[in-house]
């Protein structure tokens, strides 16, 4: 067995739901398959680039609560996303930044301070066989990642051979996220049925601050809040679901639909999530608040662009 | 979304990942037949930043890398495949494909199956057989990787979904939701009235694709007793 294939990481705690992702599994969905992937790729893509990685290697997806890990051979990491307490031994380590960890160290994930979900990212990525050409794990249909679960004490992970080198971010370039404390304002565009809908509703939706309910999901994000009411009272026939759809069921709660979505619904859709604003969306714990505001396509273009070369100068 | 009205089509926008055609909102074999021309021909096109091509009832969903492309700039593209796939009366270009599903219908494995004989006031073999009678055509697919809606049922035998879903269905399970039919591929919570049970799989990772149907298809259901289900249970590697 060379070193590559040695088993690098174990998983000493699992914290509440950490699991393998990359960018998603995509180009399956008119077989039903769900795209899942990172809920928050720019932090993915944040981590990746910091341990040198290409930008869809597999990396840990770290929920609210995260996980005490044990590294059993010198490993280059970086954690994104959400600010959690770092210690790496005693020592505590930053977000963002490239990380040595040495053989035997425990990597503990206390506090969490912003965001829900942080990045876990080592160099040469997890390597675990991919399904459909893609390392996520979509627990729903118990595909992908380790054996299509969360991962559990004693999970041990291999990591592929590393070939990027390092990124190590001088100060003037590197870039800090905006962290999403206690909620988001995100915009959206009007989605494929929102002529379903009286313009008050829509008007509704821009004043309303919704919370995140506690029964939010990989899935989709159920929330409280003044019900929106359809005109048209009744559903749709069943068509494909894009990440960030409102869609707002017959009792009026909008569920919002994420990265484990599945490939369609037959809910109308008032409205949806712009491309740029789906990682903060991606960081909301239950609980938090939650804001729409509407948008129209040149503004949704020049955030995404915009988030792009803010992404490409990190680090650079 | 920017509705765009054609002949008898429309091309919107949802949200800045993706682009919808859609056609009349029906169950329709022919509107699904034009769907499914489309989806094809976009996905053989291999359109530079399209991510996913997904064929609903009345719908082609062509998902998008937003960093990479526009809808707006994929839109031209894609109408200029819709104009030029076989209209509606044509169908799909692409041979049909035929599959006989085998199926042992009640006892343990239908446990909704007198249910569904009160729904339709007649006996459960009267259930069974209009099933059994009609060619359904896959619809599209969804819900759970290799689920196919499949249409139209029997409207004598179309009950609609349990009031309460169960938790567990298993794998292989046959269930009827209004005029809707299809065969879990996986185990899955799930609110369908299981009739019956498939032993042939649905899903088989030897294979590539590994999903043994397609929007498109034709799919036809056998009855089998207990003993042939428990063979080809047994028989399938």
């Amino acid at each position: 067995m060379t070193p590559s294939e040695a088993m690098a990481i174990t998983i000493v705690a699992p914290g509440l739901l950490t699991t393998v992702q990359d960018t998603g599994r995509w180009g399956h969905q008119h077989y039903g398959v769900s795209v899942s992937g990172a809920m928050d790729v720019v932090s993915l893509h944040g981590a990746n680039r910091l341990v040198g990685n290409p930008l869809t290697a597999a990396a840990l997806e770290v929920t609210l609560v995260g996980p005490t890990l044990r590294f059993e051979r010198d490993t280059r990491i970086a954690v994104c996303g959400a600010a959690f307490d770092l210690r790496l031994g005693d020592h505590q380590v930053s977000l963002d930044t490239l990380i040595h960890a040495g053989s035997g160290q425990m990597l503990t994930f206390g506090r969490r301070m912003s965001g829900a979900r942080a990045y876990l990212a080592a160099a040469g990525g997890i390597d675990l066989t991919p399904v459909l050409g893609s390392r996520s794990t979509h627990i729903p249909s118990r595909m992908g990642g380790l054996e299509g679960r969360a991962l559990t004490a004693g999970d041990t992970l291999t990591l592929g051979a590393a070939h990027g080198a390092p990124v190590r971010p001088t100060p003037d370039a590197k870039w800090k996220r905006r962290p999403v404390v206690g909620g988001a304002r995100v915009r959206v565009l009007p989605g494929a049925h929102h002529d379903w809908f009286d313009a008050d509703v829509g008007e509704q939706l821009r004043q309303t601050r919704y919370t995140v309910s506690p029964v939010s999901d990989r899935m989709g994000y159920r929330l409280a809040g003044d019900p929106l009411v359809p005109r048209r009272d009744r559903q749709i026939l069943s068509q494909a679901l894009p990440i960030g759809a409102l869609q707002v069921p017959p009792s009026g709660g909008i569920i919002v639909a994420m990265a484990d979505r599945q490939t369609s619904g037959g809910y109308p859709r008032i409205a949806t999530v712009i491309s740029a604003d789906i990682p903060r969306l991606g960081q909301l714990a239950p609980g938090d608040w939650l804001e729409f505001e509407p948008c129209d396509r040149p503004t949704a273009r020049e955030a995404l662009s915009r988030l792009a070369r803010e992404c490409a100068g990190r680090g650079a | 979304m920017t509705g765009e009205e054609r002949s008898n089509w429309t091309m919107e926008h949802d949200g800045d990942s993706a682009v919808v055609v859609s056609f009349e909102p029906r169950i329709d074999p022919v509107i699904s037949g034009r769907c499914v021309a489309i989806a094809d021909a976009v996905r053989t096109a291999r359109l530079v930043g399209v991510r996913d091509v997904v064929e609903g009832y009345a719908t082609v969903t062509v998902h998008l890398d937003p960093v990479q492309v526009t809808t707006k700039g994929v839109a031209e593209s894609i109408r200029q495949i819709v104009d030029a796939a076989p209209a509606a009366s044509a169908g799909e270009q692409r041979t049909t494909r035929e599959t006989d599903l085998p199926v042992c219908y009640g006892g343990r494995h239908g446990p909704d199956l007198a249910d569904v004989a009160a729904f339709g006031q007649c006996t459960e073999a009267d259930v069974i057989r209009r099933h059994t009678e009609v060619t359904y055509r896959v619809y599209m697919l969804g819900f759970l990787p290799g689920f196919a809606y499949l249409g139209t049922v029997d409207a004598r035998i179309a009950a609609p979904r349990r009031q309460t879903p169960r938790v567990k269905v298993l794998a292989g399970s046959v269930g009827i939701a209004g005029p809707q039919t299809g065969v879990y591929p996986s185990e899955s919570p799930g609110g369908w009235q299981i009739i019956g049970r498939c032993p042939v799989r649905l899903c088989d990772w030897a294979q590539e694709p590994p999903f043994l149907l397609r929007a498109g298809d034709c799919v036809r259901f056998e009855p089998i007793d207990e003993v042939t289900y428990e063979r080809l249970q047994a028989g399938r590697s």
